[in-house]
């Protein structure tokens, strides 16, 4: 029982990464691989911050009649990492944008289909540059 | 094992992750799937406040919840597929992602037990922040300090990560020129609840940034914060106003000025012979050269997010007037 509940976090965390790797390999729109991404990433926050905490540890702001603080560590790495990681969506977001302008879909199998023929392709350049 | 309400708390969360993340991958309306994930940040930051990480929990709540459900809405405008998200059955994406999940499980079973106090991440480093951030930088927040502080030189290195993705977003698609219309878009009810609003959520943004080294805060959260409040203008008076307030020129000077407010702190140690970033040549005592150091630091990433934000939902929003 202790050791089932002791890494349950961790079981949890490779479930929801899986999730979001199969959201990226199944669908076929852009976006949703993307909110795939986001969970694949999400999922690495909850284990940093799992191994983070201390059994009856508080949150790392000393205070006093504490001794036992959570280790602030992985905090600070997640911390920054979540607005990284939502200025690189935003970048991800920005070039769906851009492949909606220019081949007028978000879907990959269209857009694989538009690359495959040529005519298309051509006619569709002049969009790009 | 952790104390029994947390864990009850953490294993209702999960649960509700997973039951969340289901939920995305089934639905195929895209809008549906952007609010659901929205949710998704929520939970994760009320997980995060379970697991002690206060910081980041309020990090996750801004950012996660705030400002990427706008961003994800507004690139469902643009794309204008919402409907369309079929989903491919793929039975190799499946073995591999099971055979993939099966390992990884296959390695947790070395893992020390959740909240283990002797688990070897426990034993280097987190003592010796803890210990050296009351004895040498003496602020409250020992996330702040390392933050700030002992990793200063990997946070500069994110702040220019943001940064760098702020102009690759304005390379993609460009700020657009956005003229405010006559007259703004009537609706009494919107306009007296929001304007109080907004100047409460920039008195809360100054208060997250400049409380940092005593409570949950700093620039990362206050730069957020304090975009979400023009971004709340921008959506509710119209992009055209938003951009008489906060001109999109003046934007990508900000967030480069935050970015160079950082970087000259550091080069000011160098002038009287200490190393890169180190904060203990700002004062004559080293303590309050900490506090200085730590300050200036944090208000150069306040000011990069907060422009990097903004400058990043300006050219989101000024797209379709591009044409």
């Amino acid at each position: 029982m202790n050791e089932l509940l002791g890494h349950f976090n961790y079981w949890i965390v490779i479930f929801l990464m899986m999730m979001g790797l199969y959201m990226v390999i199944a669908s076929s729109n852009l976006i949703k691989k993307l909110i795939g991404i986001s969970v694949f990433q999400a999922s690495v926050f909850i284990l940093y911050i799992t191994f983070g905490k201390i059994t009856e540890g508080s949150p790392p702001i000393i205070r006093d009649n504490v001794d036992v603080y959570s280790n602030p560590l992985p905090h600070v790495l997640i911390l920054t990492a979540i607005v990284v990681g939502v200025a690189t969506t935003s970048v991800g977001l920005a070039l769906i944008v851009r492949i909606k302008e220019a081949y007028g879909s978000t879907d990959e199998d269209d857009i694989h289909d538009m690359d495959d023929n040529d005519d298309f392709h051509i006619k569709n350049n002049r969009s790009i540059t | 094992m952790i104390g029994n309400l947390h864990l009850i708390i953490d294993v209702c969360l999960l649960a509700f992750l997973v039951l969340i993340v289901f939920a995305v991958m089934k639905v195929t309306n895209l809008f549906v799937a952007t609010m659901l994930f929205g949710i998704f940040s929520f939970v994760t930051a009320l997980l995060f406040l379970d697991l002690d990480a206060v910081d980041v929990a309020f990090t996750e709540a801004a950012v996660g919840a705030g400002f990427s459900t706008v961003l994800m809405l507004a690139a469902l405008r643009l794309s204008g597929a919402v409907e369309n998200a079929k989903h491919r059955h793929s039975a190799l994406g499946l073995f591999i992602v099971v055979l993939t999940g099966a390992a990884l499980i296959y390695g947790t079973s070395d893992f020390p037990n959740m909240g283990d106090a002797n688990a070897p991440v426990q034993l280097h480093l987190a003592p010796e922040f803890i210990q050296l951030t009351q004895e040498k930088i003496d602020i409250p927040n020992v996330v702040t300090a390392v933050l700030a502080s002992f990793r200063g030189y990997d946070t500069f290195g994110e702040t220019v990560v943001i940064f760098s993705a702020g102009v690759a977003v304005l390379l993609l698609l460009g700020m657009g020129h956005v003229e405010p219309k006559n007259e703004p878009e009537q609706n009494m009810v919107l306009w007296v609840v929001v304007k109080p609003f907004i100047a409460l959520i920039l008195i809360f943004g100054l208060y997250v940034q400049f409380h940092g080294d005593f409570g949950a805060g700093g620039g990362f959260q206050a730069g957020v914060i304090f975009a979400s409040g023009m971004i709340l203008y921008s959506l509710v008076f119209g992009e055209g106003y938003a951009r008489k307030v906060i001109s999109s020129r003046i934007l990508p000077r900000l967030a480069a000025l935050g970015v160079l407010i950082y970087g000259v702190t550091g080069l000011a140690s160098l002038l009287w012979d200490k190393p890169f970033l180190d904060y203990n040549a700002l004062s004559s005592n080293p303590v309050s050269g900490q506090h200085m150091g730590i300050l200036l630091v944090e208000a150069g990433v306040g000011l990069a997010v907060f422009a990097t934000v903004l400058l990043i939902f300006y050219s989101f929003s000024g797209v379709n007037h591009n044409e």
